[in-house]
């Protein structure tokens, strides 16, 4: 496994947010970890990314992880895409992408036409700030930005949160090419659809723990968990 | 007309003086959360080891060392000491630039001594630039502007055109997400701490002759820096920019105006005596409210405008 993440606690105060998190992703795998709103996905994600200090056992590509700078384990190749968008906004939509790369100039599966391909309104506007973007192009800004850096695996969390169907759509697509060319995804979602279709594992998240791990398949044949855990 | 001309200079020369010390002081505030207390310390720091350089090689070879050594201190202070106070809060920190500031004070009054120091303007700029007229504007204060006007060209090219400003100014608004993406950021921190703490010591080196290097310097600087970082806006440098000059203009104006509110009555036909009520209050001059005005200003931010002139933030 490229990622192994054991025994991971996270606390914020005296709140235990994470209390032993086991999970993996291979390389090349999407694996989409779903839960309900406050379970603490994402907070898995930024103790994966040395954003939350993290109690426990981090293993990326045979090496250990845990207590990096997220500067680090991001050299050591895991991107991380944040729910909130979080783009430069006085950046012009270039200088965001070329702040995304780990060192000027050097580019690896992703470069600027890619990205600009994929979504021309980002083309159009790449010397705008990128803070007149839409939600639905700081969204994708916001991926693109992280894919620049090349890493071999990437922790998107709710990519497609408040975004309208059209958008979801596009999502979708960039998710599949990050999968074709090669990068696996950890992907935290809540739309059970798209991670249904797209994903080669999934993990169900309840109350700080891993609830379920399995197949797609696995989990739609399993009512119980869906209607625990994951429904309304 | 002739004071207008000349206190609109010399406003401009304050302003941009003013500007050197808060742009570092709102980077770093901006980006760190450290209101450091400490910043107008280097400009007093600045300003010694200027005079002290001078003494022995000259002004213009401490025109250079003196920033650079107010650097070199200012990365001490932020890799040994900020950075491991920064775990306990903000209170912490805001305590340890404030202890920091008192030490620098009582060891420049232990080295150099409570009296002034002559520190004065080079041989070679210490003449009348030119006359309007009748009134002299000194060449050194041209020098000031024209060192300072440098400066604000070099930060913003800095900020703007190399890949370093634009991890600082992404690391202005989400330096979580700078970090994620592998960029450094405590060495981007320790960089933006050293370069604020040089600008701020060149800016005691140009200003401490201009005005008087002496231990209470940076007690009667520091407390201005914050009126303008707090009334530019958080994160934002056009916004420090602007409060510098207007502070600049408003503190050089005030006292040359010396009117008083009676003053503007008795143009209404109301004169005031002593026996008037309020006679006091009417009576005080502007020059005497002049060094209130900037604190009246940040106040009245704080409650109407609590980002600031152009801030992205809250203060």
């Amino acid at each position: 496994m490229m990622l192994e993440v054991r025994d991971l606690h996270a606390l914020y105060g005296k709140s235990h947010i994470l209390q032993g998190v086991d999970l993996a992703v291979d390389e090349g795998e999407i694996v989409s970890l779903l839960g309900r709103n406050g379970v603490g996905r994402s907070t898995a994600c930024k103790a994966i990314m040395g954003l939350v200090p993290p109690v426990g056992q981090i293993r990326f590509k045979g090496r250990s992880i845990a207590g990096l700078r997220p500067d680090q384990i991001a050299h050591a190749g895991i991107g991380y895409v944040p729910e909130d968008r979080q783009v430069f906004p006085s950046l012009t939509v270039k200088q965001n992408l070329e702040l995304g790369l780990k060192r000027a100039g050097v580019f690896g599966r992703w470069k600027f036409d890619d990205v600009f391909a994929l979504f021309p309104n980002l083309g159009e506007r790449r010397d705008n700030p990128a803070g007149v973007l839409s939600g639905g192009e700081q969204q994708m800004l916001t991926m693109c930005r992280t894919l620049m850096g090349d890493p071999d695996l990437v922790i998107i969390d709710e990519p497609t949160e408040g975004l309208a169907p059209r958008l979801v759509e596009q999502v979708g697509r960039l998710l599949d090419e990050i999968a074709r060319r090669g990068t696996a995804i950890l992907l935290v979602e809540q739309k059970l659809t798209i991670a249904l279709k797209i994903s080669h594992r999934l993990y169900v998240m309840g109350h700080g723990r891993i609830v379920f791990s399995g197949s797609p398949a696995e989990l739609t044949a399993n009512t119980a968990i869906r209607k625990e855990w994951l429904e309304v | 007309m002739e004071v207008f001309v000349v206190s609109l200079l010399n406003g401009l020369v304050y302003g941009m003086l003013l500007f050197m010390l808060a742009s570092g002081l709102t980077l770093i505030l901006s980006m760190m959360g450290v209101l450091n207390f400490a910043h107008a310390s280097a400009y007093m720091l600045g300003a010694y080891f200027a005079y002290t350089i001078s003494l022995y090689v000259g002004f213009w070879p401490a025109l250079i060392v003196a920033p650079v050594l107010c650097g070199l201190v200012g990365a001490a202070i932020e890799m040994w000491g900020l950075r491991r106070v920064h775990r306990h809060g903000h209170i912490a920190e805001l305590l340890f630039t404030f202890g920091v500031a008192l030490i620098i004070e009582k060891a420049v009054q232990m080295t150099w001594g409570l009296l002034p120091v002559p520190y004065r303007v080079p041989e070679l700029l210490d003449f009348p630039l030119f006359r309007i007229y009748g009134t002299q504007f000194p060449a050194y204060r041209a020098f000031m502007l024209l060192i300072s006007a440098l400066m604000f060209g070099a930060i913003w090219l800095g900020l703007t055109r190399t890949r370093v400003g634009l991890v600082i100014q992404a690391a202005l608004t989400h330096p979580d997400m700078a970090s994620a993406l592998g960029h450094n950021v405590p060495r981007i921190f320790t960089l933006v701490f050293a370069a604020g703490t040089a600008l701020a010591g060149l800016a005691g080196v140009i200003g401490g002759n201009y005005q008087v290097t002496e231990p209470a310097m940076a007690f009667t600087m520091g407390p201005i820096v914050f009126v303008v970082v707090v009334f530019g806006g958080l994160g934002s440098l056009t916004g420090c920019f602007i409060a510098s000059i207007l502070m600049g203009l408003i503190q050089t104006f005030a006292v040359v105006f010396d009117v008083s509110l009676a003053d503007l009555l008795a143009k209404f036909g109301i004169t005031v005596t002593a026996s008037t009520p309020f006679a006091e209050i009417l009576t005080v001059t502007l020059p005497r409210i002049g060094a209130l005005l900037p604190f009246l200003m940040m106040v009245l931010i704080l409650v109407f405008r609590p980002r600031g002139l152009m801030g992205t933030r809250d203060t």
